[in-house]
């Protein structure tokens, strides 16, 4: 099966992640299923960028170490990526600013001759590597036609100039694939993510820009204005999460953003959601620490962090999709339960996931559940915290005729005023936790749990989040059952044990340094044989996993 | 709900002679007033911080958002940005605003966000029992500073003249007509109305001796001048003995933050159809 991956690397700031995007559409529109890795420093300009495209006929979640072409703006590209190469590599450079073997193309020149800014350098460059590909002019000019809205005309003639420059390379020809399947849109986690939670209605979202979920920010503030969304950015993460609950309480569904550094601002607000029973959702994109740590790059390390935030003791749903689908559909879900159960939400996602391209299948994604609010009455007389059955009390908003809402970050009674009579809080303590109960229940008709690879086998992978991705490929490649805890909190336990019913051998792969669901279901007396893990903040090659694997099972 | 009963069951625990209670008796009058004049009390929403003057929330029987200690605007802005129809209060302390809060407090003022601010501001933690505020004055002995403070308090007019605020006033507990009255037209105006009220903490710091020698009503002051309204400002520091001046300082009649939000579409799109549009361009 014909596979390839593509490097486009050069300096900060010169459009490098555009420009692998417009690979990767390319290869999209040619009927492959795409992933892009997008690796940059944190600066704006200077340092190197590059991006990873690997195009294969199967839906793929990972790069591979090695490439097919390399594509190099500057001399520290081919350097820095000397180990990637092989014998069949082909190399596409600016001949103005590198001289090596291979293909060069005066870029800088070309761009200056039709008075392209210099950014301009990369359509060439895409241009040459289309030409030595035998990929067909009209593929190239249509993406670029849908990518550059400005500037298309110099950018074309730069384009048709380094094509037509470059002879096909017949070891390196890339062919179209029959039309059996549907091209799929090719998308980043931050933008399924958005696109989840507006399809479970959210209203208002709240962030303070933070790698790696500014970008869920940018997607956010530039949807239509006709869906109704008001996007703030406030002073910092404490404001955030305070005005997210002052959205909720005024009755609108609202997210916020951000990392762990903004979380730890985020938690006093979030333990004040945990009493004051006013829903928000989270999405924590996870980035290397501690503190600042890597900023542009990924971990999961935040998976006890979530389940810990906040003083006291409250219920909450924390959900850590794979792949685009599942961060779709459980971004949508945390709203609806959120609302449900009045309680807060952690989408625990990462850089790997949020910045990193994908196929999405919309329509493969599960049908979103009905899950409505509790809404009062409008005839007893209102109670913010009537005590029921479920722990759920009827939801009014300011405004609502006759009802007096009152919430409150103290223990509290029935009508939201402070008390600290012992009978009184410890059926409020009770009330708050029994709410996890029909949490649990609603989340066993859900896929909480995914089972991939060779279903059947005795070895198994465990893994989760973003990391799943890379594992299914392996599981594929190797003949190995893959299990996922898409859910962890509450973790769906028996379901785990459930998949992992038969398994010979177990090993979990995390990219942390601590094992950090191996730890979370220790706790449920669920223990592997073996473990991997990878805490340099780059994900895993599918090569280098494949690698670590085989050696685990030796 | 008309003419409903203003004040809950909740038992008061303010100390005798609290300055708490004059401003509960001024918001009970601001409320009665607002009803009056013809804004239903199920639009009214207020919400507290941390400390004795939040127990307010307790107290009042209206729409109330108990927050915790600086964050009441945040969450006023946000309550006013979801439903512009509401009238949002917001009470909080000194400690809560000046010190844990006082990010929050600049960026009110500078977003203009149409909501009002009463500071209950007797410049001591009263709650955690007696320690100095941003707005006590130099070698205040609290329990955290036996031997004095060493640094200077803040002006917090001079703060929000400087971020921005459209309506700045001072009021005083002991002077309750003028309370009343700067309250009233806080709420009345458009845009981030910030009231600091000295009152007493008859616990820790009862100088109200000092406060009824100094203060006096401002006469005859043009509010729309800002020059004006500046030296007014700084003739006292909030620290040595000077004439205290009590009225509405400023005011600026400029576009306010929720007035400059998109008007949201009164029937929202159909989101599905919208997803899908969206998801075509990543094609």
């Amino acid at each position: 099966m014909p596979e390839y991956s593509i490097l486009i690397g050069g300096k900060a700031g010169e459009g490098l992640n555009k420009a692998g995007i417009i690979l990767a559409r390319i290869m999209n529109g040619l009927g492959y299923r795409v992933f892009m890795y997008y690796d940059y420093p944190s600066l704006i300009r200077g340092g190197h960028n590059f991006s990873i495209i690997r195009a294969a006929p199967r839906r793929i979640y990972s790069h591979r170490t090695g490439v097919d072409f390399l594509l190099a703006m500057n001399r520290e590209t081919l350097d820095l990526h000397a180990h990637r190469r092989s014998a069949g590599t082909v190399a596409i450079f600016n001949s103005d600013a590198v001289k090596a073997e291979g293909i060069g193309l005066p870029l800088s020149q070309i761009a200056k001759e039709e008075g392209a800014p210099e950014i301009a350098r990369n359509t060439g460059i895409i241009a040459g590597f289309c030409g030595a590909s035998g990929i067909p002019w009209d593929v190239l000019e249509s993406t670029l036609r849908k990518e550059i809205p400005r500037g298309l005309e110099s950018n074309l003639a730069i384009a048709r100039r380094a094509f037509s420059a470059v002879e096909p390379v017949p070891a390196a020809r890339i062919a179209t694939l029959p039309r059996t399947e549907k091209i799929l849109p090719f998308l980043t986690g931050n933008e399924a993510a958005g696109l989840g939670l507006l399809a479970g209605g959210l209203q208002a979202y709240v962030a303070y820009p933070m790698t790696p979920t500014s970008n869920l920010l940018h997607f956010l503030a530039g949807v239509p204005a006709d869906l109704g969304l008001t996007v703030v950015h406030p002073e910092n993460e404490i404001g955030v999460m305070l005005m997210a609950l002052g959205f909720a309480y005024a009755g609108k569904k609202v997210a916020v953003g951000t990392s762990g550094g903004g979380f730890c601002l985020m938690t006093e607000g979030f333990s004040l959601s945990g009493m004051s029973e006013i829903p928000v959702v989270v999405m924590l994109g996870q980035r290397p620490g501690p503190s600042t740590g890597l900023p542009t790059y990924s971990c999961q390390t935040e998976l006890h962090f979530a389940a810990n935030a906040g003083q006291g003791e409250f219920v909450r749903f924390i959900v850590a999709p794979g792949d685009l689908e599942e961060t779709y559909f459980w971004a949508s879900a945390a709203l609806s339960l959120s609302w449900k159960f009045q309680i807060p939400s952690i989408v625990l996602y990462d850089k790997n996931l949020a910045e990193h391209g994908y196929n999405f299948d919309i329509d493969s994604v599960p049908p979103l559940p009905d899950m409505p609010a509790m809404a009062w009455d409008r005839n007893t007389p209102y109670r913010r915290y009537a005590l029921t059955e479920s722990g759920v009390s009827p939801l009014a908003f300011p405004s609502a005729k006759g009802a007096v809402v009152k919430v409150n970050g103290y223990a509290h009674d029935e009508s939201g005023i402070t008390t600290e009579e012992a009978g009184m809080v410890t059926r409020m303590q009770e009330k708050i936790l029994r709410k996890g109960e029909g949490l649990a229940e609603d989340l066993r008709g859900m896929p909480t749990v995914t089972v991939s690879g060779s279903k059947g086998a005795g070895d198994t992978l465990l893994s989760w989040g973003s990391t799943a991705g890379v594992c299914r490929e392996v599981g594929e490649a190797l003949g190995l059952r893959v299990v996922q805890p898409v859910v962890l909190n509450p973790i769906p336990a028996g379901k785990v044990r459930e998949a992992l019913e038969g398994s010979r051998r177990v090993v979990t792969v995390e990219q942390n340094a601590t094992g950090q669901l191996e730890k979370l279901l220790a706790l449920h007396s669920i223990r592997p044989d073996g473990r991997i893990l990878k805490y340099d903040g780059r994900p895993f090659a599918l090569d280098e996993l494949e690698a670590r694997v085989r050696e685990a099972l030796a | 709900m008309n003419g409903r009963q203003l004040i809950t069951g909740a038992q008061n625990t303010w100390c005798p002679g609290c300055g708490n209670f004059s401003i509960q008796f001024a918001l009970k009058a601001l409320l009665q007033d607002l009803e009056k004049r013809g804004t239903s009390l199920d639009d009214v929403v207020l919400v507290t911080g941390i400390g004795c003057h939040a127990k307010m929330a307790d107290y009042l029987n209206i729409n109330t958002f108990y927050s915790i200690h600086g964050r009441v605007l945040p969450v006023a802005t946000a309550i006013k940005l979801a439903n512009p129809d509401l009238t949002v209060i917001g009470c909080a302390g000194d400690g809560d605003a000046y010190a844990e809060g006082l990010d929050h407090l600049i960026f009110a003022a500078k977003r203009n966000v149409d909501i009002t601010l009463f500071i209950h501001n007797n410049r001591v933690y009263g709650l955690t029992t007696g320690q100095y505020t941003p707005t006590s004055p130099l070698g205040f002995k609290g329990r955290s500073t036996p031997a004095g403070t060493l640094e200077y308090p803040l002006n917090p007019l001079e703060l929000m003249y400087a971020s921005g605020a459209s309506f700045v006033a001072r009021g005083y507990t002991r002077n309750q007509p003028l309370l009343k009255k700067i309250m009233a037209d806080a709420v009345r105006h458009q845009g981030f109305s910030f009231v600091d009220i000295l009152q007493i903490c008859a616990t820790y710091f009862d100088v109200h001796d000092v406060y009824d020698k100094y203060v006096y009503e401002l006469k005859d002051h043009d509010t729309h001048d800002p020059a004006k309204a500046m030296k007014r400002i700084l003739e006292w520091d909030y620290n040595n003995p000077a004439p205290i001046a009590l009225g509405t300082f400023l005011e600026r009649e400029i576009p306010t933050f929720d007035g400059r939000f998109p008007v949201q579409p009164a029937v929202p799109a159909e989101r599905m159809g919208k997803i899908r549009t969206i998801l075509e361009s990543y094609r």
